[in-house]
C-alpha cells in the first residue's frame, strides 16, 4: 500500500514539506506524490534523492506529474 | 517532448549565478547605478517613477530588464511547455506582502539580488542587510514549519498568465512611443530623472536583451535568493544557494576587472550607514518574501510561466513603492525616510500576523 501526498496547487516549498513529511512520518514504504509544475517535480526528486529515497517513477498526470518514491 | 533541464542541475544553477553575476556590473558599466547593474526592487520602483505612481524626481524610468525578466521566462515556459496559467492562491495576500517586501527592501536600498551586489562591489553596508535578509527569512521558516501556507491555486485560461507579460509588453510600448529626450523630466506621459539613479542606465536595447537572457535562463534554472537561503535553513538543501554564491563571486571577479570594486561603509553608491535599519528593513523583505514563496526575482519569472498570483505579488511591489516615496517610507543616502522605521514595524506585525493566522488545518 502506498500513501499518497497531494501537493497541486501548492506552491514552494510545501510539496517538498510536505513529501518531507511522509518520508519521517509515514508508515508506508511507497509515496506517491502528486505535483503540477516542473519547478515542484524536480524540487521533490532532488529533496527524496537527498534523504535516501529512491525514486522509482515520474509519469505525467493531468496536468502534472506523479512521482513514485521508496523509502531507503 | 520532454528533455532533461540541465540549468536545473548543480552546474547549470551555478552557471545561471555566474550569468546574472556577470552581467549585472557589465550593465553598470554601461550606464546602470553604482552596484545597481540589476536590482528588481529598485526597478520595480523605478517604474512606479515613471508612471508618476510616486514623484521622487531622481527615480523614474521604465526598466527595460524587467520587462526582459517577464517576456524572457515567458518565452523559456512555452518552449519547454512549462507555460501553466495558475491562480486563486490568496492573491491579496500576496499583493500585501509584495507592498511590504518593497517597503521594506527600500528602507535598505535593494532587492537580495541588490544586496549582493553591493557587496560585490566592496560595500560594507549590505553584510547588515544581508544578515537581516537571513533573519527574516529564518523567521519565515519557523512559520512553515508550523504549517504557513498561502492555499492551492487553480488552473485557469490562458488569457490570465498572459497578463502580467501584456502589461510588460505595454510598458515596452509607452518608453517607444514617448522616449526620453535629453533635459526633459516628462515626455509624453512618462516621466524621466535629469539626475540621480533614475538618470543612470543602460541603452534600452542592451537592457532589453540583457533582462530577456536572464529571464530565460532564470525560468529554467528556478534561480530564487529568497529560495536559496530557505532551503538551506529549512532542508540543508543548498542547490539554489550554489547560485546565489555563484552570482557574489562572479560580480566580485566582474567588479574587480571593470575597476567597479571600492570597499567600505561610507559614500557607497546610492547606499546609507544606519546598520540596524539596514538590518530592519531587509528583515521585512526577507519575511514576506518567505512568506510569498519568492524573492522579487522569482516572483517576475513565475510570472512568466503563466503564474497570476506571483504578478499580483509583482504588482504590490510597485504600489508599495508608490507608497513608500509618497509616504517617506524609503531611504536615500542620507538614511531612513521620516517614517521609514514605523513602516518597517507596521510591515514586520502585518507579516507575523500573516504567518500566524495563515495555517494549514490539518495535513
Amino acid at each position: 500500500m502506498a500513501a499518497t501526498v497531494d501537493a497541486r496547487g501548492l506552491s514552494c516549498p510545501q510539496p517538498v514539506i510536505m513529501t518531507l513529511d511522509e518520508i519521517k512520518k509515514g508508515k508506508d514504504q511507497e509515496i506517491i506524490i502528486l505535483v503540477d509544475t516542473d519547478t515542484s517535480k524536480e524540487n521533490v526528486t532532488r529533496a527524496a534523492e537527498s534523504q535516501g529515497c529512491q525514486v522509482n517513477e515520474v509519469s505525467p498526470e493531468g496536468e502534472g506529474y506523479r512521482i513514485t518514491i521508496r523509502k531507503g | 517532448m520532454r528533455v532533461k533541464n540541465i540549468f536545473a542541475t548543480r552546474w547549470g544553477i551555478i552557471g545561471v549565478g555566474a550569468f546574472i553575476g556577470i552581467l549585472a556590473p557589465v550593465l553598470q558599466k554601461l550606464g546602470n547605478p553604482g552596484n545597481m547593474g540589476i536590482c528588481v526592487a529598485c526597478f520595480e520602483r523605478d517604474m512606479a517613477g515613471a508612471l508618476g505612481l510616486h514623484r521622487a524626481a531622481v527615480v523614474q524610468y521604465i526598466r527595460p530588464e524587467i520587462i526582459g525578466f517577464v517576456l524572457g521566462s515567458m518565452i523559456a515556459a512555452y518552449i519547454f511547455q512549462e507555460f501553466r496559467p495558475r491562480v486563486g492562491s490568496a492573491p491579496i495576500v500576496r499583493f500585501v506582502l509584495g507592498a511590504f517586501a518593497m517597503i521594506g527592501a527600500l528602507v535598505f536600498l535593494g532587492c537580495p539580488w541588490r544586496a549582493v551586489l553591493r557587496l560585490a562591489g566592496g560595500d560594507g553596508n549590505a553584510i547588515l542587510g544581508l544578515l537581516g535578509l537571513i533573519f527574516g527569512i529564518w523567521i519565515g521558516t519557523l512559520f512553515l514549519k508550523k504549517g504557513y501556507n498561502l492555499g492551492r491555486t487553480q488552473a485557469t485560461h490562458t488569457t490570465v498568465g498572459w497578463m502580467l507579460p501584456l502589461i510588460m509588453l505595454g510598458f515596452l510600448a509607452l518608453m517607444l512611443i514617448f522616449p526620453q529626450v535629453e533635459g526633459q523630466e516628462k515626455s509624453g506621459e512618462l516621466f524621466y530623472s535629469l539626475k540621480g539613479p533614475g538618470a543612470m542606465h543602460a541603452p534600452l536595447l542592451l537592457s532589453l536583451i540583457v533582462g530577456l537572457a536572464i529571464g530565460f535562463l532564470a525560468q529554467r534554472s528556478r534561480f530564487c535568493t529568497m529560495g536559496a537561503i530557505r532551503d538551506t535553513v529549512l532542508f540543508g538543501q543548498i542547490h539554489l544557494l550554489t547560485g546565489f554564491i555563484s552570482l557574489v563571486v562572479f560580480a566580485f571577479l566582474t567588479n574587480f576587472v571593470l575597476g567597479q570594486f571600492k570597499a567600505g561603509f561610507d559614500g557607497q553608491p546610492v547606499a546609507h550607514t544606519m546598520h540596524i535599519w539596514n538590518f530592519a528593513g531587509m528583515t521585512l523583505a526577507g519575511l514576506a518574501f518567505a512568506l510569498a514563496g519568492g524573492c522579487p526575482g522569482r516572483q517576475l519569472f513565475l510570472s512568466g510561466e503563466g503564474d497570476g498570483d506571483a504578478a499580483v505579488f509583482v504588482w504590490g511591489m510597485i504600489v508599495g513603492a508608490g507608497f513608500a516615496h509618497n509616504f517617506g517610507l524609503a531611504s536615500s543616502p542620507t538614511g531612513v525616510g521620516p517614517h521609514g522605521i514605523a513602516a518597517v514595524i507596521v510591515g514586520l506585525l502585518v507579516c507575523l500576523f500573516i504567518g500566524f493566522t495563515m495555517r494549514r488545518k490539518s495535513a
